[in-house]
């Protein structure tokens, strides 16, 4: 068994490596598993130690893993019930309980057996368990499979805000935005720099989208407004566009430095039961309701004004709306600043979604935003809707039967076997990809 | 501050493997952007493929020094074939989001640990130019002079490098002027025209990607020759920058690419060094050096935004050339 730290397991991995684990124990060979130490990572300063006691009575043998910030590591108490794991930095990790390595009818009481560390101002913290006599609640794979269904959602939704500006912004001026993914991170800084600068959390969440459709306004007025006026050619203004995006990103890392902070709240959120085992947070249910609310705003804007109307028309065929009297600048300039809002709503989201806020947020998540472009159609805001909503469920599903480090990879396969098959996207038109 | 070690990290910048390994890597981004115009954002992934193509070779199949550059070469080669046959149909638009998924692909699937015996995962992998260094001509000692100064490894990888440049250059500089290069430059220009004298365009399109896939693909093997190959190496940003270098010195010219990797790694030296013992001396306000040290990316941004406003032909570039100005 690997003591060693390794990258970038997820909680996913972990589920299933618990699961392989505990069958692991039922066919006794687990006894066989050769010993594992009781101090892993002692390079790293900032450490996570913890004493596993029943009752005072010191546990020997009991598993722990630590999970967070690309980083894995696991540790067995020693016959004290000591363990001790280093970690690369005082950041967000989860550390899992393997309740299967307790005594029999041993279980954690309180908290559950996987929970999220938190720092103080030290670089050691202690974290204990409270356990004792009680049921473990131990997830099915299909609940497992429902909650990766519901994660699934919930990250599609906040892609959809995302992808729908990005798409329209395509639609109405022919630009594939690489600079998208910014637009999401800077929605998450504002929140973060509004709250620190004292604003009321609640308060702070429309401000902030206020400020990135203002952003979104001011980088049509002030970059892709005058370019356009000059006739500058698609693939230019699409190096423009990875040239600001680099900008942007080097700016909010010298700003914020390489860690990753937290939005008030996005840790700690209390878990709701839904039906049999499966749990949601209320910051999922909250995000999820915020996102629907939103989109269907949204949709009605598009479907029911004159602007929205407008705006599908140019994202139609721009010449044509044009020749019947719409004014395409004023779209275009709408179409910004919608994306700026969307994408900096999407970019709160995401920030509690991960959770966390990093300077490079945005550039890992424009990917998907392109891939549920793409697979909708680009230039079609539903199609994108669709779109984000596939990628979101087949990212978070797709753990369950691949590597959980490889259901990003999924993702990207299906985006570019889809253009093989049906270029133009779900929902979009032929001539579309010409 | 200490101009002289700031002066002599930059004058080393002139001659680096990584400076070499970005030419290389602008010179085959060239051929598929400057000449044939087609729009890889993807050129990381070949130059990870390259990079892994000799470390693994090397490392699992025991491939000595040569046969292992002829690996990184071939799987370059087979790189394009599979990243052509869905994507070189495609819009330009298209095609350059097809490729940067492409090149991520190859970087998460680097990074996954269900390989990790053969990738190295994140921690990669290191001591796979063993076999390479042992042919090394030059007996121990140190060579060069000023910021110039190499250990024998270091001088061999460097020279090695060039030669290995010199040869791509000259051998791509023939190409495009062949009556091959003629039909790959009559593609960019105007591809029904082609098709129109009976040429089959795809095929055209496929060569063109693979040859430059390979020129890249060693790129990406010199990339990683002095030390060790990551995967954190390869992530979208290096592309970016591989695309600065080569709008900078000229897309559709042999020898800007040469130029413009140059330019880009004297500068990023320059204030790589400079920014931070700005900072140091306090004259960046509040800003720590290594935040100073991330402002240098922020002008490669601007500079890639300004160029392709005011000179997309780049420097040493004919704006004739250049379809993509043309709308």
């Amino acid at each position: 068994m690997n003591i060693a730290p390794a990258e970038d397991r997820s909680l996913i991995h972990k589920v299933v490596r618990l699961f392989l684990i505990a069958v692991l124990a039922c066919a006794g060979v687990f006894a066989a598993a050769p010993a594992m130490a009781d101090t892993v990572g002692e390079e790293y300063e900032n450490k996570i130690l913890g004493n596993v006691k029943n009752e005072g009575t010191p546990l020997a043998g009991v598993q722990l893993i630590v999970e967070g910030n690309g980083y894995t590591a696991e540790v067995v108490t020693d016959a004290e019930g000591k363990w001790e794991i280093g970690v690369p930095e005082a950041g967000t990790y989860e550390i899992t309980l393997v309740e299967d390595t307790l005594p029999e009818g041993i279980a954690v009481l309180e908290g559950g057996a996987t929970q999220t560390i938190e720092w103080g101002f030290t670089n050691t913290v202690v974290w204990n368990f409270f356990i004792g006599e009680g049921e473990r609640n131990p997830t099915s794979q299909l609940d497992q499979f429902f909650m990766r269904v519901f994660a699934g959602i919930n990250f599609g939704l906040l892609l959809g805000l995302a992808a729908i500006g990005l798409s329209l912004v395509f639609g109405t001026t022919a630009l594939p935005n690489f600079a998208h993914g910014e637009m999401v991170t800077l929605g998450a800084l504002f929140t973060l720099f509004l709250t620190l600068a004292g604003v009321p959390l609640l308060l702070s969440f429309p401000i902030a989208v206020a400020l990135s459709a203002l952003f979104g306004w001011a980088l049509d007025a002030a970059v892709w407004a005058p370019l356009r006026a000059r006739g500058v050619g698609i693939v230019q203004l699409m190096i423009v566009s990875i040239g600001l995006s680099l900008t942007f990103r080097y700016i909010t890392q010298a700003f914020l430095g390489g860690g990753t902070e937290q939005l008030s709240g996005a840790l700690g959120s209390p878990e709701i039961p839904i039906f049999r085992t499966v749990t949601l947070s209320v910051n999922d249910l909250v995000s999820m309701g915020v996102s629907l609310v939103v989109l269907i705003a949204f949709a009605m804007w598009l479907l029911r004004s004159k602007m929205g109307k407008a705006t599908r028309a140019v994202s139609d065929n721009a010449d044509l709306a044009a020749a019947s009297g719409i004014d395409v600048d004023r779209v275009i300039r709408v179409v910004w600043i919608m994306a700026g809002g969307l994408a900096g709503l999407a970019g709160i989201l995401w920030a509690y979604f991960r959770p966390g806020l990093k300077w490079d947020m945005g550039e890992k998540i424009l990917l998907f935003i392109f891939a549920a472009g793409v697979l909708g159609g680009l230039g079609t805001a539903f199609g994108a809707f669709v779109g984000a909503m596939i990628v979101g469920v087949l990212i978070e599903t797709s753990a369950q039967f691949i590597p959980s480090d490889l259901k990003y990879v999924g993702a990207l396969v299906v985006m570019i076997v889809i253009l093989l098959f049906r270029p133009q996207g779900i929902l979009g038109r032929r001539e579309r990809i010409g | 501050m200490d101009f002289v070690s700031i002066l002599n990290n930059t004058a080393q910048a002139l001659f680096s493997p990584v400076t070499i390994a970005f030419a290389m890597a602008a010179l085959g981004l060239a051929i598929h952007f400057g000449f044939v115009g087609l729009l890889n954002f993807g050129i990381a992934g070949f130059m990870a493929v390259g990079a892994y193509g000799y470390a693994i070779s090397t490392l699992t199949f025991g491939f000595p020094w040569w046969a292992a550059f002829l690996a990184a070469m071939a799987a370059s080669a087979v790189f394009a074939v599979i990243l052509g046959i869905p994507t070189l149909q495609l819009r330009g638009d298209y095609l350059a989001i097809v490729t940067i998924a492409a090149a991520e692909i190859v970087r998460l699937l680097l990074l996954s640990t269900t390989w990790i015996e053969t990738t190295g995962s994140a921690d990669g992998l290191v001591a796979y130019a063993n076999d390479f260094r042992s042919i090394n001509p030059f007996p121990d000692g140190v060579y060069g002079f000023g910021p110039w100064t190499y250990t024998a490894n270091q001088f061999w990888v460097l020279i090695f490098a060039l030669i290995i440049l010199a040869v791509s250059a000259f051998l791509l500089w023939r190409l495009v002027k062949s009556p091959w290069g003629r039909v790959i430059k009559g593609i960019r220009e105007d591809e029904d025209a082609v098709r129109a004298l009976g040429k089959n365009v795809f095929a055209y399109k496929m060569q063109a990607l693979i040859v430059g896939g390979i020129v890249a693909g060693l790129g990406g093997a010199l990339y990683v020759m002095p030390s060790s190959a990551n995967p954190m190496l390869f992530a979208t940003s290096l592309t970016f920058f591989v695309w600065t270098a080569l709008l900078l010195g000229g897309a559709a010219t042999v020898f800007g690419p040469l130029l413009g990797a140059v330019i880009f790694w004297v500068l990023q030296a320059f204030l790589g060094s400079l920014l931070p013992a700005m900072a140091q001396a306090g004259l960046l306000g509040a800003l720590s050096s290594a935040q100073a040290g991330a402002l240098r990316f922020v002008l490669v941004g601007i500079l890639l935004v300004v160029i392709v406003i005011v000179r997309p032909q780049g420097i040493v570039g004919d704006k004739r050339e250049l379809t993509f100005v043309r709308k």
